[in-house]
């Protein structure tokens, strides 16, 4: 009985993120639009409200095409590996104060894990194609996943030492529920390492080398189409709200808001993460694109001194303080 | 059957360990169907191999078979988003070889169309450059101002591209009052959109860092790859056709040339920048002192349907078109060759025609700035990163319809 429950809660999550995921893109769409001085997507339905449902049945009926060259097996794993990591990352995330499926103590690090798992995805994507720009694609994927994992990590290590826990709901509970005791005060150097990180970490403008379209017409997702090219979409989307959640958790003060949202308490989590997901909007219609090598050196010349420096001020002040 | 399948990137030993990819034409920052040939080391081009070809449509070869005056409707196609600039250069070429004279007025208004193909030119070059880079919005801020542009040229000529505009001695349809109230709006507004661009990019830190000190061309070894046009002058040598050698109305009109120094893809980008407002300031010139009069010259090749009365039409048997057949008295059938060069948004295009009095051109070659830029990729393309190859070839701004003829 408590499995099926279970299964249920799951499936609720994933519906919910699911159709949270499609109504970004849409989201993303008329945003960037007005920032262009245009519209974005009006057609279907008002405002083209049904437009990401479109998309998504003209994806879902689309020929699969796979590459002759192509590594099949692999070639068919990839967006399944990244989408599956990315949904399971879902997991352990802290909606609100009890809505979690999986309040496991290592929540921080399954995440890490995860997400490392999800450019596996990316990387054998590249390399299974089997085509020269996928191939560059998944290559520079690689050099940037390993270059911006560990500023990220090392930024959250801060917030890991204050509130003593990896437990994602602890962490929440660690900052108070006062605006001024999140965690964005003290760790403001781990925030802006950590917000660095996140945008190259999604492969979003300016580090979204993995997929340069002027550059390397699509990157590692060249060679897909259909389902298995909207799968990588899904994934990355999810792997954008994701990191959105892990920011609003560990710097924003999660579902604490400034007063409490009888019947829907996860209300100041989503208005948060939504906060992070239109500022990622707003740089992507905003800013060029690095190059690769640059990108490399902000990585671990900026980065990750950066995000040391925050490690050893925070011990400092928690020896000071205690 | 079983399909074998492999999952080796050829890589062969020693020497020869490059990786090969041959980007383009299809390729979505080749502006068109330019290939460019490359030899990887990682991202780092050893190799940069330039091919053309790919929009070939015999131009010049079908320029031998049609007359002058149907040869404009060819130089609308060469450089697309400049068709002004290549109409105007064409019949001025045309002119000096068939000795028409062009009334002042007609002078006037190519000047204009010429400035706003340069500004139309150009923004669709800032667009693209931009969007290479991948600075999404500039594109589009871009698209907003040069649809004024197209507009203008649609209630001109009646077409937003393909204008055909001028005729041998003059033009086609007089500018009415309502178009020099719309320019003159556009004229007015234009700055304040450049300096838009200018704090959406100029000041962006990523911008600077993938323009500056990337592809530096220094003056001699500009001039040695023959690049002309913005291209040239952000490498610091101060060479403008329409400053040097005035053509149409260019010599009665006040502008500077803007010149770089560092030859780099951000002096280049300064460089056209700084033609924007060169360009406003000659639009605003050519509506204040635009002089009254015919548009077309008395001799003129008649061209508009039905001819002027006292005119005689001779139907010529061989292109089998009354359209096409040219005046009374006056032998325009010359004998000779003629080289004439404009300044076109992109550089120096040039045409040479030998004429042996047949009212056909013998041969016709066009210089296009395009291709000769195309040349110089091999040379500027070596050693740099692939994301630079591309910030190159947006900033040398090619059109391929131009390259290829």
């Amino acid at each position: 009985m408590q499995i099926l429950i279970l299964l249920l809660q799951i499936a609720m999550v994933m519906a919910i993120v699911l159709l949270h995921v499609a109504y970004l893109t849409y989201f993303e769409r008329k945003i960037i639009g007005h920032m262009q001085v245009r519209m974005g997507p009006m057609r279907v339905g008002w405002h083209g409200l049904l437009q990401p449902i479109a998309d998504g049945i003209k994806s879902f009926f689309k020929e699969d095409i796979i590459p002759q060259q192509a590594d099949k097996p692999l070639f068919l794993a990839a967006p399944i590996i990244c989408l599956v990591t990315m949904l399971a990352a879902l997991a352990v995330l802290p909606f609100a104060e009890g809505w979690v499926l999986a309040d496991i103590n290592i929540g921080l690090l399954f995440i890490f894990a995860m997400s490392s798992l999800a450019s596996y995805g990316i990387i054998l994507a590249g390399w299974a194609s089997n085509s020269k720009y996928t191939f560059l694609g998944g290559m520079r994927s690689m050099a940037q996943v390993i270059s911006y994992e560990i500023p990220m990590g090392l930024s959250l290590v801060g917030v890991m030492m204050l509130s003593g826990s990896l437990n994602l709901s602890e962490i929440v509970a660690a900052q108070g529920t006062s605006i001024f005791s999140i965690y964005l005060f003290p760790q403001i150097i781990g925030f802006f390492v950590f917000f660095i990180a996140m945008l190259a970490e999604t492969n979003r403008v300016p580090f979204d080398l993995p997929e340069a379209e002027t550059e390397l017409v699509s990157g590692y997702i060249t060679e897909y189409s259909g389902m298995r090219y909207a799968m990588f979409f899904m994934a990355e989307y999810i792997g954008m709200m994701i990191l959105a959640s892990i920011g609003t958790v560990c710097f924003l003060g999660g579902w604490n808001g400034p007063f409490v949202i009888p019947f829907f308490p996860p209300f100041w989590f989503i208005l948060k993460v939504y906060g992070f997901l239109f500022v990622f909007i707003w740089i992507r219609a905003t800013l060029p694109r690095y190059r690769y090598d640059q990108l490399m050196a902000i990585g671990w010349k900026l980065l990750i001194p950066l995000a040391l420096l925050n490690i050893f001020l925070t011990g400092l002040f928690k020896a000071l303080v205690h | 059957m079983t399909k074998t399948t492999t999952l080796d990137v050829q890589v062969a030993d020693g020497a020869d360990d490059k990786y090969r990819l041959k980007m383009g034409p299809q390729h979505p920052a080749t502006h068109g169907v330019l290939r460019v040939d490359l030899e990887l080391d990682g991202e780092t081009i050893d190799k940069c191999d330039p091919q053309v070809g790919y929009l070939h449509r015999g131009f010049e070869k079908l320029a031998e078979h049609r007359t002058y005056a149907q040869n404009i409707v060819l130089t609308d196609r060469l450089d697309y988003i400049a068709a002004m600039a290549n109409n105007v250069g064409y019949c001025v070429a045309v002119e000096k070889l068939l000795a028409i004279d062009v009334p002042p007025r007609a002078q006037f208004i190519r000047v204009m169309v010429c400035e706003m193909a340069r500004i139309s030119s150009h923004l669709l070059w800032l667009a693209t450059h931009a969007l290479d880079i991948g600075a999404m919005t500039v594109f589009l801020y871009c698209f907003r101002e040069r649809e004024v542009l197209l507009e203008l040229f649609a209630e001109l000529c009646g077409s937003r591209l393909t204008n055909t505009y001028t005729r041998l001695g003059g033009v086609r349809q007089d500018v009415t009052h309502s178009i020099m109230l719309k320019l003159q709006r556009f004229v007015d507004e234009f700055p304040d959109h450049i300096a838009e661009y200018e704090t959406l990019i100029d000041t962006n830190r990523i911008w600077l860092k993938r323009t500056i000190g990337i592809g530096p061309i220094s003056a001699d070894k500009a001039v040695d790859l023959c690049l002309t046009g913005p291209s040239l002058r952000g490498s610091g040598v101060d060479y403008d056709i329409r400053q040097h050698v005035p053509y149409a109305a260019y010599d009665q009109m006040d502008f500077e040339v803007p010149v770089g120094e560092t030859g780099d893809t951000y002096a280049r980008y300064r460089c056209r920048m700084e033609e924007f407002r060169q360009s406003n300031n000659i639009l605003r010139q050519c509506i204040e002192r635009m002089p009254p009069g015919p548009i077309l010259g008395k001799d003129a090749p008649d061209l508009i349907m039905p001819a002027k009365p006292g005119r005689k039409i001779e139907f010529d048997a061989v292109a089998g078109n009354a359209l096409i057949k040219l005046i009374d008295n006056r032998d325009l059938y010359m004998e000779g060759d003629v080289y004439v060069a404009t300044e076109v948004p992109k550089g120096e295009l040039g045409f040479y025609f030998i004429s042996d009095g047949m009212g056909r051109p013998y041969r016709m070659h066009i210089r296009s700035p395009s291709f000769l830029h195309i040349g110089a990729l091999a040379t500027i393309g070596q050693g740099v990163m692939i994301a630079d190859l591309i910030a190159i070839i947006g900033t040398l701004d090619v059109v391929l319809g131009e390259c290829d003829r």
